[in-house]
């Protein structure tokens, strides 16, 4: 007994000290780095990471995430599902107001939902199932399905569905509202300033609903194109935020040695960044499925992690990635094995056919990973012929099926439904685009798995259908999974609490605050 | 004289026409649709999407359509709509021109400056100790690739020393007025500015020493020596009065590249420049961004050539406007 007052006592003191310690501080300036610069900053018109980073601020979404993917109140402070899981309704917060002093309220929800059917290609996707959305008072919205939708709740973060007020943007020409310029949203943080090619300016939003937040006064994001210089621009004390991907990995570590710097790899749980290659299924070689086994078993992907990504990130085991839902790793395995490789080469009568590989023109890491590809390939004996692109014209080349092999990266978005489904399924093959099934591979019951998986009730029915799923597709290899990739944001240890969420740094800067 | 430029503004004006109708196929030549990159951008690149971007932006029509509506756009001085910076295009350029105009023309100054005088210094020390170390220092600058030298000046003064700021046009959220901004806004353009300036002050101080030990040698120079004159009167008034055609004609072309020429410097010391802007919009196929930048850089060639040759007849008086 008395050992359980002490511990209590213990606990009671420790949990004080550090709630004491943690009492966030209000006021000072986060100098943060957004690369590239943004076309723009009306998220609801514009969805590139940049636009969503910097705009993240500035607009809300009706929820957030945190980072096991659990739906958190943002807009909407509660919600409920109806028993035959076909009814959404959310309350919304009442007390919000726009940047401009108007009520945030239902009315805004039902126009915002109508403007980015039109604007927001992954927003209209994901709004395909939605029959019809209702506001039967101005703090309540109703959304009624054709069927139930099992990723429905994982839909309305902010960069995938920005709240946009409707007395600003009714009846306007869209396209040219000047309110693009100078967006006007709910967030914790007002558009100031921007001076193109310079530096973006946010400054606090005083009448912010979360009473006290957000902490920081104002955050400058610097653009700085050259990678050396913006390592450089952390180094000598100018920007104190470098978000996931700012810089290139082998500066990473030189970088997170320096005093007061801290970094973590949290904070990418929702968009879940998996890299693969494009294997083409059509034609050649790579339409057998033995020669794709054997390019998996040939490349070792566990260098790639520890050198080329300075041990960042995780071994994909399949289409899904380890941190949305419904994973397993109860697949088949291609554990590092160039003799298998070589064995399977052979088994499927390749005889050194020309094979062209094209790299992701994202920078050096990138560059190095095809170097790296590349000779594992060659090592086991296939001929291959690295194509050199910019962005543009390996989009083209991939989107017009052009190539053999190809680097690539997509955001999973929390849900097979949402961003898995749609590298796989034979309706999302479509000459002249790109991330979607632009491998060409095609097989019924795995366009049957899918759809099924997406409405499928309950939660364990889901579970189950896509697990077959990824052993099928993992059996099939019709792209070669890489990695998880991890992008580090490395900041300076004074900056508390900048990511909270599984959204990370795209989510706004509200909970950040500054230990001077 | 005025016959001249007439005829020369007649020549410019097809010249630029030509470039235009050049430009605008040559760029669409190149794989790569702005459509498709957005829409890969929205993390979605569905059809309707791409279908929709194409309307949006005109690129469903033919093109002949489209070079027929931009040529008669910029007949009234439109350059057309970006289609991924949702803005004009020429307010997008006017917000850049000051800051590259800044810095392309104190590089300028920095190169002509130092490069007649390290040339003339070359060449009337020719063979000696310190036209060997005028070359190789010039060499070095021309030889170095920019962003190298970019990179190293950063690394020296900017992390080492400390001196000078290695990023930007100002100090973001200083918020300074008057004599402070023109002295923090110098100090941002020092490094940019001399990593250009020292690069061209090679070609410089070449051109300038050989033409004047080229001079040197004429009749003249001879004359000017046996009616007894001092020699720096000589180099000044007739050698390198003679000498400078040449760097003259070198400086026009020059000046005429200045808007798109400084693409890598101002990539490195994040200088909010056109050359960037040019950059960002090559890699996201932002075509009628792309060439407004090369329009106003093909105008800006045109009127420095013209300068350029009203400048000659101020330097030689010899030549005449032949109309």
């Amino acid at each position: 007994m008395s050992k359980r007052v002490l511990l209590g006592l213990l606990l009671a003191c420790g949990l004080t000290a550090s709630a004491l310690a943690q009492e966030p501080k209000t006021g000072g300036v986060i100098n943060a780095v957004i690369q590239p610069e943004p076309p723009g900053l009306m998220l609801a018109m514009i969805q590139n990471g940049p636009t969503q980073m910097v705009s993240g601020n500035i607009f809300e979404g009706l929820l957030r995430y945190s980072p096991k993917l659990e739906p958190l109140p943002e807009l909407a402070e509660s919600w409920s599902v109806s028993e035959d899981a076909k009814t959404y309704t959310f309350k919304l917060r009442k007390g919000v107001t726009w940047h401009d002093g108007k009520p945030f309220t239902a009315a805004d929800v039902l126009f915002s939902v109508e403007m980015l059917k039109q604007t927001h290609a992954r927003a209209r996707n994901n709004l395909a199932q939605v029959d019809k959305v209702e506001a039967p008072d101005d703090y309540t919205v109703v959304f009624t399905l054709k069927q139930p939708f099992g990723p429905f709740l994982g839909i309305f973060e902010v960069g995938s569905m920005p709240m946009v007020p409707k007395h600003l943007y009714d009846g306007t020409d869209w396209k040219t509202n000047p309110y693009n310029n100078a967006p006007v949203g709910t967030g914790p943080f007002m558009f100031k300033e921007w001076q193109k090619g310079s530096f973006i300016r946010l400054v606090k939003n005083p009448n912010y609903y979360e009473k006290g937040k957000p902490y920081i006064d104002e955050i400058y994001w610097q653009i700085i194109p050259d990678a050396a210089a913006r390592s450089v621009a952390y180094e000598t004390g100018k920007v104190d935020v470098l978000p996931g991907g700012s810089v290139e990995n082998f500066d990473v570590p030189r970088l997170s040695k320096l005093k007061d710097t801290c970094v973590t790899g949290a904070g990418w749980e929702f968009f879940s960044p998996l890299a693969w290659l494009w294997l083409n299924n059509r034609q050649g070689p790579l339409a057998d499925k033995r020669v794709r086994q054997a390019i998996m078993y040939a490349i070792d992907r566990d260098f790639a992690k520890d050198v080329i990504w300075n041990g960042l990130g995780k071994v994909a085991t399949g289409p899904s990635a380890s941190t949305i839902k419904y994973y397993t790793d109860d697949v088949p395995k291609y554990a590092y094995d160039p003799a298998k490789a070589k064995a399977l080469l052979k088994e499927a009568g390749y005889k050194g056919e020309k094979i062209r590989l094209l790299p992701l023109a994202y920078g050096e890491t990138w560059q190095r990973w095809g170097e790296a590809v590349k000779q594992n390939l060659m090592d086991v004996g296939m001929n291959i012929e690295t194509i050199s692109t910019d962005v543009a014209g390996g989009n083209q080349k991939i989107g017009d099926w052009d190539y053999d092999i190809a680097f690539t990266y997509l955001y999973q978005y929390g849900d097979p439904a949402l961003g898995v489904g749609r590298n796989y399924v034979s309706s999302a093959i479509a000459k002249g685009q790109v991330f979607n099934n632009v491998e060409g591979y095609s097989n019924p019951e795995i366009d049957k798995l899918f759809a099924d998986g997406a409405v499928a009730t309950p939660d364990s029915k889901r579970k189950e259908i896509y697990a077959k799923a990824q052993k099928i597709l993992v059996e099939d290899v019709p792209v070669a999974w890489m990695l998880e990739l991890q992008f580090p944001t490395i900041t300076r240890c004074k900056v508390k609490n900048l990511i909270t969420t599984g959204i990370g740094v795209n989510d706004g800067f509200k909970d950040a605050w500054l230990d001077k | 004289m005025l016959s001249f430029v007439a005829q020369r503004v007649v020549k410019g004006v097809i010249v630029l026409l030509a470039i235009i109708v050049l430009n605008f196929f040559l760029i669409r030549l190149a794989p790569g649709d702005p459509a498709v990159v957005m829409a890969g951008e929205a993390g979605a690149s569905d059809q309707v999407f791409v279908k929709q971007l194409r309307e949006k932006f005109g690129l469903d029509k033919p093109l002949p359509e489209q070079l027929f509506i931009y040529v008669k756009g910029i007949a009234t001085l439109d350059l057309g709509f970006s289609f991924r910076q949702q803005a004009p295009v020429s307010k997008l350029i006017l917000e850049r021109l000051p800051a590259t105009l800044l810095l392309t023309l104190t590089a300028f100054a920095i190169s002509l400056a130092l490069g007649v005088l390290f040339g003339t210094f070359a060449a009337r020390f020719a063979g000696t100790f310190l036209d060997t170390a005028i070359t190789i220092f010039a060499l070095i600058f021309y030889a170095m690739p920019i962003f190298w030298v970019a990179l190293m000046g950063i690394l020296l003064f900017s992390v080492t020393v400390d001196w000078l700021p290695s990023f930007g046009y100002e100090t973001v959220g200083a918020n300074l007025t008057g004599l402070a901004h023109v002295v923090d806004v110098a100090r941002h353009l020092i490094m940019p500015a001399m990593t250009l300036g020292l690069f061209f002050m090679a070609t410089y101080t070449r051109m300038t020493r050989a033409s004047m030990l080229e001079v040197k040698r004429l009749d003249f120079v001879k004359t000017a020596r046996a009616k007894g004159l001092s020699d720096a009167v000589i180099q000044r008034r007739h050698v390198l009065r003679n000498a400078l055609l040449p760097v003259v004609t070198l400086a026009g072309v020059h000046a005429g590249t200045l808007i798109g020429g400084a693409v890598i410097t101002e990539t490195v010391f994040a200088w909010p420049g056109i050359g960037r802007l040019m950059y960002d919009a090559l890699l996201q196929r932002d075509y009628n961004l792309l060439l407004g930048v090369f329009v106003t850089c093909s105008v800006m060639v045109l009127i420095f050539n013209l300068i350029t040759d009203l400048v000659y007849r101020l330097v030689d008086p010899r030549i005449e406007f032949a109309a």
